[in-house]
């Protein structure tokens, strides 16, 4: 089992050499050396050095202090001090609130909501007061320096409040960013780009992948650019669309359809909102056929937005509908969550009859 | 003795049994007696009897009391500290006998409370102050007669409030970070924004600092550090105290200040905010406008506390009561509170006790839900304009000959500075687009190109006052 999921990580973490792609993740390339970590150890790099790198930033939640439930903030408090990185009361309104009045006043803050399901008492302060900061006041004013992160998605057994997908509801709000990283290096760039950009920004980390991927990061200091789609595998006959832990599914989804002759091209959003709607396009003009898959539920889900926008500037050059393979209409079930997932043979029967259209 | 066989209390019924019957002052009086008066010897063995056998089991049981009690005597280490025990059932009243008192320095006339403390106020600032009181009434006058003719598109008061708004302002210094609600201008009044710096964000024309993105009223000032109002209630609270801990890490002699209304403080982010002030020590202060109503829900539909004073120790948090309709008290209570504050590093809140004279803004009747009579009576008799009046002439620093010349310079100023905001233009187009995001969106730029082309195409669908 570890074997297998290591052979995945590994094939995630091929540096895209596609020709004809949009866009190459190049930043880490010429580096690849590095340590094998797995994803919460590569946030915890990150977090180390945003806090390294600037003296006026700050990491604070539920639990951090400790290392945090997932240990993505360990030794952050011992290094830097109790008044940089530091517990706060159990209120998501007041974390995400604190966090903005920090921001506006020029500082770093990357805040930890302890889990994406719980993340929904800040909506309020995120919707009308970050992603509205700078606007309404001219310019006069900003929060860019706020950096929220949650842990997002199944695990197994996380049901209705240790699952959730909640990335479509920040989709709709203009003046926030939404990230999602697919791997340990990805994580530990994008991560330091969501700090590091002069807009708030919501950064949902794949639980799952938090102790299950491994892979070479660099050391060093780097950032990955938001806005910057990536082709991570190159095909001809179907354009798939995914992010965070549902492209390890994906890509098992495209090495058993490319025994069936199906060449795939699989594309890791990365960044939700802005989305790089050129990548996409690009590899839909070539592929003719486009397949999205998320672990949220699929009605108005983000797969929505990338379906109606591809439709709107490909028309022409479909041969098929969008397929859309994602998470049912229900809350996140328990037992029935093996029903309810997107799996790797709900996308390789919807790559065959799309392809078969 | 009346034998209760009701085991789980029958221990503390027995001994309070024994209390009674024997004068005993407490539990630990009867346990002690018991052990000293009682021999236990070896159980007696069973007899038939099965009440000599409960007998025997409870001289047993109240032998024992005494050793367990004693040995942890009052009090008990839980997490959090330690806490006495008490063998009452005493629950604490859900309101104390008398209301917290208010605290005021100037009465209904304007003369000094004897033995009164306050801060004493220069005759430049006694000055100022009222000044900036009228200043703010005649503009709020103004620009409600110019919503009313069709000038405005909204507008909402601060009448009856402006002791609050200036009093308070006054106490500030400015570096210390304002975070409004929205019946605050006082405060960048006070720090120099003129009243053209208004009407121009009223008018949302090309001079206003906010762009024209939001309605009248919504000002902003990064130049004065007054953060700009957003119409969400109480929003403005947790971020204050995020500012309020910027400061403390960056060791300013300055602190947060935040307003907000009797409404505002049923939000949970009210709740939020106190806990995190005080348990982050932040030198923040917390200034409550409680003037009765929320639009047309008086503070008895709102809670049930004794205002918004007591909510304070809830959370650790310092408090103060002040009568809002005197602006020296008003002045006094927040210098005070900002010192303790930037000294102790420690959050403040303030209730200031006041009334909305106006209507919580030009869409709104106030009568359907409250008598004119009783507005009326705190526009005359509590004013806090005449009675701070009343006050400085007593000082002889001002006069009426001073009060006619300010208040007819003032009109003529707020007529002119609307005259000038009404014909300057609309910000261009461009910037419905620009600030979103620090640069635009590949998306937004798209979204631009269109509506500048169905503009072209449907030009009679859109105002010809935004230049394109």
């Amino acid at each position: 089992m570890a074997a297998l999921l290591g052979r995945f990580c590994r094939k995630l973490s091929f540096p895209s050499s596609s020709h004809g792609a949009r866009r190459v993740s190049t930043t880490a390339c010429e580096s690849e050396t590095g340590k094998p970590l797995n994803l919460y150890s590569a946030i915890n790099q990150a977090l180390h050095i945003a806090l390294d790198t600037d003296p006026r930033s700050y990491v604070f939640g539920e639990d951090v202090g400790f290392g945090g439930v997932f240990r993505c903030t360990t030794g952050l408090s011992e290094r830097f001090g109790k008044n940089r990185v530091f517990n706060t009361p159990l209120c998501e309104q007041g974390i995400v609130g604190f966090g903005i009045g920090l921001a506006a006043m020029g500082n770093r803050a990357i805040v930890e909501i302890q889990f994406a399901d719980y993340i929904y008492p800040a909506f309020d302060q995120i919707v009308n007061e970050a992603a509205k900061f700078r606007y309404r006041s001219g310019n006069q004013f900003n929060c860019g320096g706020l950096t929220i992160r949650a842990p997002y998605g199944a695990v197994g057994h996380g049901g209705h409040y240790h699952s959730q997908s909640p990335e479509a509801f920040f989709c709709h709000v203009p003046g926030i960013k939404v990230v999602i990283p697919r791997s340990p290096r990805e994580a530990k760039g994008l991560l330091l780009s969501c700090i590091r950009d002069p807009n708030p920004v919501v950064f949902f980390e794949p639980k799952w992948l938090y102790r299950q991927a491994v892979e070479q990061v660099p050391e060093h200091d780097y950032m990955i650019p938001l806005s910057e789609a990536e082709v991570i595998r190159e095909g001809n006959d179907i354009t798939l669309v995914g992010w965070g832990a549902q492209l390890t599914i994906m890509e098992q989804a495209c090495l058993d359809a490319e025994k069936e002759g199906i060449s795939c091209e699989l594309i890791d959003l990365k960044t939700l909102l802005p989305w790089d709607k050129e990548t996409v396009e690009a590899s839909v003009k070539k592929t003719g056929r486009l397949l999205i898959s998320h672990e949220a539920p699929v009605t108005g889900g983000f797969g929505a937005e990338i379906s109606a926008t591809i439709l709107e500037r490909c028309f022409l050059k479909l041969e098929a509908p969008v397929s859309r393979v994602c998470g049912l209409d229900t809350p996140f079930p328990l037992v029935f969550e093996p029903f309810y997932m997107p799996t790797k043979n709900k996308i390789l029967d919807a790559i065959k009859s799309t392809v078969n259209y | 003795m009346a034998l209760l066989l009701r085991s789980s209390s029958s221990k503390s019924n027995l001994l309070n049994v024994f209390r009674h019957n024997l004068g005993f002052g407490s539990r630990s009086h009867v346990t002690r007696y018991l052990r000293q008066h009682i021999t236990l010897g070896p159980p007696l063995r069973v007899s038939q009897s099965p009440i000599s056998r409960f007998c025997n089991t409870m001289i047993e049981k109240l032998s024992t009391i005494g050793e367990h009690e004693d040995s942890n005597d009052q009090v008990m280490n839980f997490p959090g500290g330690k806490v006495a025990f008490t063998p009452e059932i005493q629950f604490i009243s859900e309101s104390s006998k008398e209301r917290v008192p208010c605290y005021r320095v100037l009465d209904g006339n304007g003369q000094l409370i004897t033995n009164s403390q306050f801060v004493q106020v220069s005759e430049e600032v006694g000055v100022k102050i009222y000044s900036n009181m009228v200043t703010l009434q005649i503009m709020d006058n103004v620009f409600y007669e110019a919503q009313r003719q069709g000038r405005l598109s909204f507008y909402a008061t601060a009448i009856g409030e402006e002791a609050i708004n200036i009093g308070s302002a006054a106490a500030l210094t400015p570096e210390d970070v304002i975070f409004p609600q929205y019946r605050e201008p006082g405060p960048l009044l006070w720090r120099g924004f003129t009243l053209q710096e208004f009407a121009n964000q009223c008018f949302g024309n090309k001079s206003d600092y906010g762009k024209g993105r939001q309605m009248p009223i919504h000002y902003g000032s990064n130049k004065l550090n007054y953060f700009t109002v957003s119409a969400t209630i109480a929003t403005q609270l947790p971020n204050a105290v995020g500012a309020a801990y910027s400061l403390k890490m960056d060791r300013k002699d300055a602190c947060a200040v935040t307003y907000f209304g009797d409404g505002g403080s049923s939000e949970g982010d009210c709740h939020a905010a106190l806990n995190f002030a005080a348990v982050m020590e932040a030198p923040v202060l917390f200034i409550c406008r409680n003037n009765g109503w929320a639009i047309s829900t008086p503070t008895s539909d709102q809670f049930r506390s004794d205002g918004v004073v007591v909510k304070g120790r809830a959370y650790g948090i310092r408090s103060i009561r002040v009568d809002g309709n005197d602006a020296l008290a008003m002045y006094s209570a927040v210098h005070a509170a900002r010192e303790m504050a930037v000294r102790e590093q420690r959050p403040i809140l303030i209730e200031a006790l006041t009334y909305r004279v106006g209507h919580h803004s030009t869409s709104d009747d106030s009568t359907r839900y409250r008598s004119t009579d009783e507005i009326e009576w705190w526009n005359k008799a509590r004013n806090p304009l005449s009675r701070f009046r009343k006050w400085i002439g007593s000082n002889g620093w001002w006069s009426d000959e001073m009060e006619l010349d300010l208040r007819s310079r003032i009109k003529k100023e707020m007529l002119e500075a609307i005259r000038v905001a009404e014909k300057t233009e609309k910000p261009n187009l461009k910037n419905m687009f620009s600030d979103v995001y620090d640069v635009p969106p590949s998306n937004l730029k798209e979204q631009e190109l269109l509506v500048r082309q169905t503009i072209k195409s449907h030009p009679q669908d859109y105002p010809s006052y935004v230049p394109l």
